[in-house]
């Protein structure tokens, strides 16, 4: 077992570092010259130099990428001299808009990105398997029909266009929502639920959707099973049968896209952290590409590849205790 | 000898877009205790039908018409909850495949233990000492250890046995086994037919043994049900079935049987 975990961290390391060279690659070699771009309109090609040499773009482009690297893992200096400032591990850079550590950027917007996807996931787990098993059980009624039609309705509504709708309903014409605002729990837990719920509805919804029809079909399938027909052929009551012979088995294959979807979000959510002014990381990735902002750009790809490889990792743990047909050797 | 199991007329219709079909039509047997009925035919001529209508396990859609009285009580047309009780308790089955029979989540521990206290009070302990006596008498060797085992750490034959000792935990009057040995080997075959016969002589349990291999059933059943396409096409003492067959079904199954001085066609 710790064999197989410490394998898996390395290939998760492997992983990274190729996914490291490639974003690197793309965003300082592909993209526009961020030097002309600090530079500004008034510009002489001594200055582009002179910022591209602080910027240590002058240098060939492995070198650029070894001290990314060994900055990360070691952490690095920039400037020389009067203007050398240490970059503490792991240093992901400054950005070239606000010179502001990418590192210390992440540490402040993580619990934002964090916040929305915990309380959305709890929703949407929720309200998705509960439909999805009431339609599986049900199946052909009514309940059934109009749940599952909504649950495609609500999968195929982009997402801003369901933020902007609520937010124009509940905040400007019936005023039942503020507007939202970055205040932390501690200083008022009412405005700070009131600030999460849109982005919490406007995410769960597409998911919770996607889960409920994902339940159904689970459901129905494992009802079919022959060993459901053994569990009746044995007198169990229909509540033990369906609790212990039939919700396992459906359930467990949820567990693996859960992971998955859930890791992804500590990403960020870009769409709706952006249209509801939320600053997390998906706000922070949407901006940073707007204005080239590389060494942050970079950052959040590294972020997101980390969470959607580790959730990996963590879900085909989790697997090995939920389904006793899988066991690492 | 007093009969356990009484099928009289049994119909089971089932409703498809061209109108209502009836996949068992006017069936009637008995079955004695400590006694072997075999129903045989192909697929699809109604004999499992047959059997899960006795367990009340008819698929969802199902209409039955006619009786089935197990030590003189009506089953037909009981509820659910009432029949719930039967099963397992005084009638339980066995199933063609035991590995998809069987839960791959749990333990065949606890999937036999779940069993019994579903139809006894007793602890765990109890029950845990029930299970590894039940493990114990259908051969599986080191039954304390292998009843935390899962069923896919089991051959096919050792699952089998497992659900036979599931199936007669509850000591039931009734056992139904509807092609055990199907997916089994040969020489699996033979063990289980045994086992099957040994317990039932030391218990008394009468058995319906469907079939569509008839060499099993002439080794086992004393009376044969032969059915084809819902009907019962005879019914009798097992050797005259097989020595005088009446019907030209009986007859054409049992000319299938490839012989060993057969002439072979390619």
């Amino acid at each position: 077992m710790a064999r197989y975990v410490a394998g898996r961290l390395a290939g998760l390391v492997v992983l990274l570092l190729l996914v490291c060279v490639f974003t690197y690659l793309i965003f300082f070699k592909l993209s526009p010259d961020p030097a002309l771009m600090i530079c500004g309109k008034t510009c002489t090609p001594d200055r582009v130099a002179q910022i591209r040499a602080s910027l240590g773009l002058d240098r060939p482009f492995l070198t650029q990428l070894g001290d990314y690297l060994s900055g990360l893992v070691a952490g690095r200096d920039y400037g020389s001299g009067p203007n050398l400032v240490h970059c503490p591990a792991p240093c992901l850079g400054y950005s070239f808009q606000s010179s502001q550590s990418v590192t210390q950027m992440i540490v402040d917007r993580l619990p934002v990105s964090a916040t929305v996807a915990v309380g959305a996931a709890v929703l949407w787990l929720i309200v998705g398997i509960a439909a999805g098993l009431l339609s599986a059980v049900k199946e052909g009624s009514w309940w059934d029909r109009a749940a599952m039609g909504l649950a495609l309705g609500g999968a195929s509504i982009p997402n801003y266009v369901l933020a902007l709708t609520l937010q124009y309903v509940l905040v400007v014409k019936l005023q039942i929502l503020p507007f939202p605002s970055a205040v932390p729990f501690s200083e008022d837990p009412l405005l700070w639920f009131q600030s999460y719920l849109m982005p919490w509805l406007v995410l769960a919804t597409g998911y919770a959707c996607l889960y409920a029809r994902l339940t159904r079909a689970n459901v129905i399938d494992t009802l079919a099973q022959n060993f459901m027909r053994t569990a009746r052929s044995k007198g169990l009551s229909p509540a033990l049968t369906m609790r212990r012979h039939a919700l396992r088995p459906a359930l467990t294959p949820i567990v693996t896209i859960f992971g998955m979807d859930f890791a992804a979000l500590l990403g960020g959510a870009l769409i709706t952290e952006t249209v509801f002014g939320l600053n997390g990381i998906g706000k922070m990735a949407a901006d940073s590409i707007a204005k080239n902002d590389q060494p942050v750009i970079m950052a959040v790809t590294l972020l997101a590849a980390f969470f959607v490889m580790a959730g990996n990792v963590v879900v085909d743990l989790l697997y090995t205790g939920l389904d006793p047909r899988v066991r690492v050797s | 000898m007093s009969e356990l199991l009484v099928v009289e007329d049994l119909t089971v219709t089932f409703p498809t877009t061209r109108g209502p079909v009836d996949v068992v039509k006017d069936v009637s047997f008995t079955v004695g205790r400590n006694e072997t009925v075999g129903i045989v035919g192909e697929s699809g001529s109604g004999k499992s039908m047959t059997s899960l209508a006795v367990m009340g396990l008819l698929p969802p859609g199902a209409t039955t018409k006619g009786s089935i009285r197990l030590d003189g009580v009506e089953l037909l047309g009981r509820p659910d909850r009432e029949l719930r009780r039967v099963r397992g308790e005084q009638a339980s089955m066995i199933f063609q495949d035991p590995l998809s029979s069987l839960n791959p989540y749990y333990t065949v521990g606890l999937q036999i233990e779940e069993m019994y206290r579903a139809h006894r009070r007793c602890s765990r302990k109890e029950a845990r000492r029930v299970v590894v006596e039940a493990l114990t008498q259908v051969g599986i060797p080191e039954p304390e250890r292998r009843a935390g085992y899962y069923p896919h750490q089991f051959s096919g034959g050792q699952r089998q046995r497992v659900m036979i000792a599931m199936a007669l935990v509850c000591s039931p009057a009734l056992l139904i086994a509807d092609e055990p040995t199907t997916a089994l080997d040969v020489t699996v075959q033979a063990q289980i037919l045994t086992l099957l016969a040994g317990l039932q002589r030391d218990s008394g349990t009468g058995m319906v043994f469907v079939t569509h291999d008839l060499a099993v059933i002439s080794s086992i059943a004393t009376r044969v049900l032969v059915m084809c396409r819902g009907e019962q096409v005879e019914y009798g003492e097992a050797e005259q079935v097989f020595a005088a067959p009446r019907h030209d079904y009986t007859r054409m199954l049992l000319e299938s049987i490839p012989r060993i001085d057969d002439e072979v066609v390619l």
